[in-house]
């Protein structure tokens, strides 16, 4: 990236000697193109230069001088703003550009050198013709509603009338990136070139051969492909388009239904009041909550946690040669898996060999499938699982620049195996335990060299899931902490960094959702009514559900440590209303999935469901009237603020009490380690999107309801009070 | 307080809905004409240019039942120049609600004579093929939790607890009463069969009832909306129903109503209009109901306009000597005869729409008729006809005889 020339235009413009504009994109201050204030001002200019020359050139070739085509708009821009009239107008104002180009009369050509997203593609779709360079690594897609927005530069007008509206939603709504042969195959471009002189020389041919070209929708008896909104068959469609969406969202993200109301009230109207309809829904998408939420999250959050602002700033390096993984069920196998996949020699030791051989088999069986599927060749398959070296030999730990053990959650257990690793490992290595819940500095006593001793939380499967939670022991320096953030790095994961605790950040957050659905059962709810709240509340498992997958068993054996550590320190002992209802389903050794029965019951071969026994237990409510849709919806509401304010009362305090260290680790943690609801942006940026103020006052009714769990922190109460947010 | 009273009511057979339905080839406009020639005729030949409006349902107004057919199906059998004519649609209820409006225009004392009825051709012009912002609207759609109503109706199921075998049995007895009603004569008295131009018969019976109807044959139907469910609309259901874990698709073509053709009048006066005419008056319409409730459930919407229409007429549920609740599914009537405690025994006397079919725009006409024959060949005072309608509405009717 320079700044020396700032000043120059993001637009290049020259006439070549077949008389064929060439417009260039270059933006002079970023590694790639975007649309911002200065694109829109420049490509302003290039039109107006267009003009001027309309009589004397022959086509149009748009191409961008950077690596990737095109990379979209300025999200910052897009975060900032908060008027609609503001995003209407500039929607427009692109919009009239583009469809200038698109109508000028001479054709115009999209030589598409790299991957052109968003923004970056609603601009070769108002070209003519698109022309790919045929590399697999190229993406070609309009992904805006991944951050609860929509192509609002006629990226959705266009693509219902080049695809047809069914394949346009599946691409819209999904926000589908597709390689240049998907592109090819679904008709979003026309033509493959070999690398870039191709793509010219092929640009320039059509130009040449087509002197008088049109948009398809342009051209005179033009039909949608597949029919408008009253073609009978899609208009038989069109009715369990919002029911599929439900059914995926629970109508929690306003941006894929926008998307799909501005494709079908598009398709009705001509293709300018199309594009009008569109920039305002896109207007109401870009100042709304969600897209907000979204962006801060999974743009500015996540891009500040990637740069390392949670890295200590020190020179060291983590570079990662030989890894040793300690235990081979599934979360050490899964471990080794991220390791090798992403090239390093992993070491997977086990108690025998023949336990240690099994947990490989994890990585083959992943492997297997990817390559089944076309995803993978079977050489570079065979080359990953190469790297994994199954043994029951603390001798093959020589050397290792890292170790993490991921054996039983049992204290000797796990000081016996740190010993015996740390006397075989590169004393300058770094020793980890993904324990999710045992303190870190208290493992560390059994470490010789505590300062190299860190906690890296996995979460299960940890070859799907993208967190991990880096845990810094009292001990641990700001060296080995830089280097296990550089391993979680390389392994192509998201690191936050927390400080030592019991349950860290994410464990102790994640348990206050289960057990605040488990005590709502206690207090008599309808057990189904109460996962159905959860997954309404944007939770991707209900309450129930969760607690079978983890197990009541481990829940009651964590409780029974927690209880014994508070007693030695002479701390009261917790309690919470969901422990009555957790010791019932224990006593009739319903334990969860894994015992066979828990809160749901688990027929062989067959669905699970809601054990039938609950009813008697607990769920003494009154049923509501069934015609009563307002009330239900009521209570529904009071179980959902209390899922999800126990969450964000629980990571405020997390914050207070320094385990956390900043707000992007508390929001990104909540959303990868345990899913907590993404269109809220994260259990801090839940508050900001309530309102903190109105959170202070709803959380204070949940305390004088509920008791002292929903007690508001100090702090944020002074928060609220002057005005502030996270 | 003026009352509005019923004349007479006449009806065509039902003839399956299909290319292989009877009345297939019929148009829908010569049904309508077909029945204003019997009316006319069974009336004394009353002098047609003093009927003040004519008021047709009729669901799906596209096509050959589009413009205003009300208009022109009197036209067609001759009837005056003067007399005016207007389609309405309240989906299901349409034909039962025409009637009701007529007898608001008799009680206002604005108009004497009112024929109010409906039709549909459900084989030419097949259901949902006039669009609608409600479901094609993706805004709408969403907003009202929008799910088919064989959906609903498995939804009312599930929530009740209705079984396969409950809704089953439903239906065998609906095939069974109809069966024996037809056989008996019972539809006759209001059943204008339909003629071609040469006076031959067309159809001149009730088509779809099974007289062979069994349980186990009912038993073997695969459940109609199953996979639709499975696509979404169960989970739209069960947003709003979140006690619901899993939708029980009870719902088959066996045990919901069949898709028919056919046409209905009813001719509504006010006494002095009868007395002009000398015409006997054979019941008075007591009280008009319309409801609406949640539209994702949308069936339940009888029971609340029953129970408005009885209020209205000071009446309680026990005043009623017959209930006629349109057999849209099975698991609706079963709702609505549990909301209001009805006895097997005055519910539906004669089958439903299980067996005979429901012509969307005039099913409400047909049932009020079937029930004024029904409570005069049994020597009974009053009846109730209600029908759950799309949306979630309810619309209900109380009639006495004179």
């Amino acid at each position: 990236m320079s700044t020396a020339n700032a000043s120059a235009s993001p637009i290049k413009y020259t006439i070549d000697s077949d008389g064929i504009a060439i417009i260039t994109f270059d933006n002079p201050t970023r590694s790639a193109n975007i649309v911002n204030l200065a694109f829109g001002k420049a490509l302003k200019e290039t039109i107006e230069q267009l003009q001027k020359d309309k009589e004397s050139i022959k086509g149009i070739i748009f191409t961008s001088a950077k690596e990737t085509f095109f990379a979209g708009a300025d999200i910052d821009e897009m975060f900032a703003a908060t008027d609609a009239k503001h995003f209407f107008d500039r929607s427009n104002e692109l919009k009239a550009a583009l469809r200038y180009i698109e109508t000028q009369g001479k054709p115009v050509v999209a030589a598409i050198n790299g991957t052109a997203l968003g923004a970056g593609f609603e601009i070769p779709l108002a070209c003519h013709r698109r022309i790919v360079i045929d590399n697999p690594k190229i993406q070609i897609g309009l992904p805006e509603v991944t951050l609860g927005l929509l192509p609002g530069a006629g990226g959705v007008t266009r693509m219902v009338r080049l695809i047809g509206l069914q394949p346009a939603l599946g691409y819209l709504t999904e926000g589908k990136k597709v390689s240049p042969q998907e592109a090819l195959r679904d008709g979003l471009i026309h033509e493959l070139a070999t690398d870039k002189d191709d793509l010219l020389a092929k640009a320039k041919a059509w130009i040449l051969a087509n002197p008088t070209a049109k948009a398809p929708w342009d051209a005179d008896g033009y039909k949608i492909p597949g029919g408008s909104p009253t073609t009978p068959k899609v208009a038989q469609m069109l009715p369990v388009a919002p029911a599929m969406l439900a059914k995926k969202t629970y109508n929690n993200y306003p941006a894929p239904l926008a998307i799909m109301s501005t494709a079908v009230e598009g398709a009705m109207v001509d293709f300018e009041t199309a594009s009008r309809i569109e920039s305002r829904y896109f207007a109401g998408l870009a100042t709304g909550k969600v897209a907000k939420n979204m962006i801060k999250a999974f743009w500015k959050q996540l891009n500040a946690i990637n740069a390392g602002n949670s890295r200590p700033k020190t020179d060291v390096k983590g570079d990662f040669k030989k890894v040793g993984v300690l235990g081979a069920g599934m979360m050490g196998s899964a471990i080794a898996y991220c390791a090798a996949i992403s090239g390093i020699e992993t070491v997977l030791k086990d108690v025998t060999q023949e336990g240690a051989e099994k947990g490989k088999t994890y990585s083959a069986n992943i492997l297997n499938k990817r390559v089944s599927k076309g995803k993978m060749t079977r050489e570079k398959a065979d080359g990953v699982l190469s790297k994994i070296k199954p043994t029951a030999s603390a001798a093959d730990l020589k050397d290792c620049d890292l170790i993490i053990e991921a054996v039983f959650e049992n204290r000797e257990l796990k000081a016996g195996v740190t010993k015996e690793a740390e006397a075989q490992m590169d004393p300058k290595g770094v020793f980890a335990s993904n324990t999710s819940t045992l303190p870190i500095t208290g493992l560390s006593a059994a470490s010789s060299r505590p300062a190299n001793f860190i906690g890296l939380h996995f979460f299960s499967p940890a070859d799907k899931m993208p967190l991990v939670e880096i845990i810094v022991g009292k001990d641990t320096s700001d060296e080995t902490l830089a280097r296990a953030f550089d391993f979680v790095k390389a392994i192509k994961k998201t690191p936050i960094v927390v400080n030592d605790s019991r349950g860290f950040y994410t464990s102790r957050v994640f348990a206050t959702y289960v057990q605040e659905g488990i005590a709502l059962l206690g207090e008599g709810y309808n057990a189904r009514a109460i996962e159905a709240a959860g997954l309404q509340a944007g939770m991707p498992v209900g309450p129930l559900a969760l607690t079978d997958e983890v197990s009541l068993s481990l829940m009651a054996h964590i409780r029974k440590q927690t209880a014994e550590d508070f007693k030695a320190e002479g701390k009261a002992i917790p309690s919470h209303p969901s422990f009555p209802v957790a010791d019932k389903m224990l006593e009739l050794n319903r334990a969860g999935k894994a015992a066979g029965a828990g809160f749901y019951d688990y027929p062989q071969g067959g669905k699970k469901h809601l054990w039938s026994g609950l009813k008697d237990l607990f769920e003494s409510k009154q049923a509501i009237d069934k015609d009563d849709v307002d009330r239900m919806k009521n209570e529904e509401r009071e179980m959902i603020d209390r899922m999800l304010f126990i969450q964000a009362i629980e990571t405020v305090r997390c914050l207070d009490e320094g385990v956390l260290r900043s707000v992007e680790d508390a929001n990104i943690g909540s959303i990868f380690g345990w899913g907590f609801a993404p269109f809220k942006g994260g259990t801090l940026q839940f508050i900001n999107d309530y309102g903190a103020k109105a959170f202070v006052a709803r959380a204070k009714e949940l305390h004088a309801k509920y008791g002292e769990r929903f007690a508001v922190p100090a702090s944020l109460e002074k928060m609220a009070a002057e005005g502030k947010e996270y | 307080m003026r009352e509005a009273y019923i004349y007479d009511s006449v009806r065509t057979p039902r003839g399956r809905g299909k290319k292989s339905g009877s009345l297939y080839e019929v148009k829908p406009i010569d049904l309508l004409s077909t029945l204003f020639k019997a009316l006319h005729k069974r009336n004394g030949e009353f002098d047609t240019s003093q009927v003040d409006d004519v008021v047709l349902g009729c669901v799906t107004p596209i096509g050959e039942q589009g413009g205003d057919i009300a208009k022109f199906g009197h036209a067609m059998a001759g009837w005056s120049d003067k007399v005016s004519g207007m389609q309405i649609n309240r989906f299901c209820s349409s034909g039962l609600e025409a009637i009701n409006l007529g007898a608001m225009k008799i009680r206002s004392g604005w108009e004497e004579l009112v024929v109010a009825g409906g039709i549909e051709s459900m084989s030419r012009n097949p259901m949902g093929s006039d669009g609608g912002a409600w479901y094609l609207d993706p805004q709408v759609n969403n907003k009202l939790g929008f799910i088919p109503q064989g959906i609903s109706a498995d939804l009312i199921a599930t929530v009740e607890g209705f079984s396969r075998e409950t809704v089953d049995s439903y239906a065998l007895s609906s095939h069974r009463k109809a069966a024996h009603a037809r056989k008996n004569g019972y539809f006759d008295k209001s059943l204008i069969p339909v003629l071609d131009q040469n006076g031959l018969t067309v159809l001149d019976y009730d088509e779809t009832v099974r007289e062979d109807a069994s349980m186990d044959a009912m038993a073997k139907l695969q459940p109609s909306f199953a996979m639709m469910g499975e696509f979404g609309f169960d989970a739209v259901a069960m947003l709003k129903y979140t006690s619901v874990e899993q939708i029980n698709h009870v719902h088959t073509p066996g045990n919901s109503s069949g898709i028919v053709d056919g046409a209905a009048l009813t001719l509504i006066g006010s006494k002095e209009a009868g007395e002009k005419h000398g015409m006997k008056p054979r019941a008075r319409i007591v009280a008009a109901a319309v409801t609406s409730t949640d539209p994702t459930i949308m069936l339940t919407g009888p029971a609340f306009s029953a129970k408005k229409a009885l209020k209205i007429a000071g009446m309680n549920a026990k005043d009623i000597d017959i209930y006629e609740m349109n057999e849209a599914f099975a698991s609706a009537v079963l709702k609505f005869q549990r909301e209001l405690n009805i006895d097997d025994a005055i519910l539906n006397v004669n089958g439903g729409a299980i067996a005979l079919g429901h012509p969307l725009g005039a099913t409400g006409s047909m049932l009020l008729g079937t029930v004024l024959d029904e409570l005069e060949r049994t020597n009974k005072s009053t009846g109730l006809i209600t029908l759950c309608v799309g949306g979630g509405m309810g619309v209900a009717t109380i009639i006495e005889r004179i």
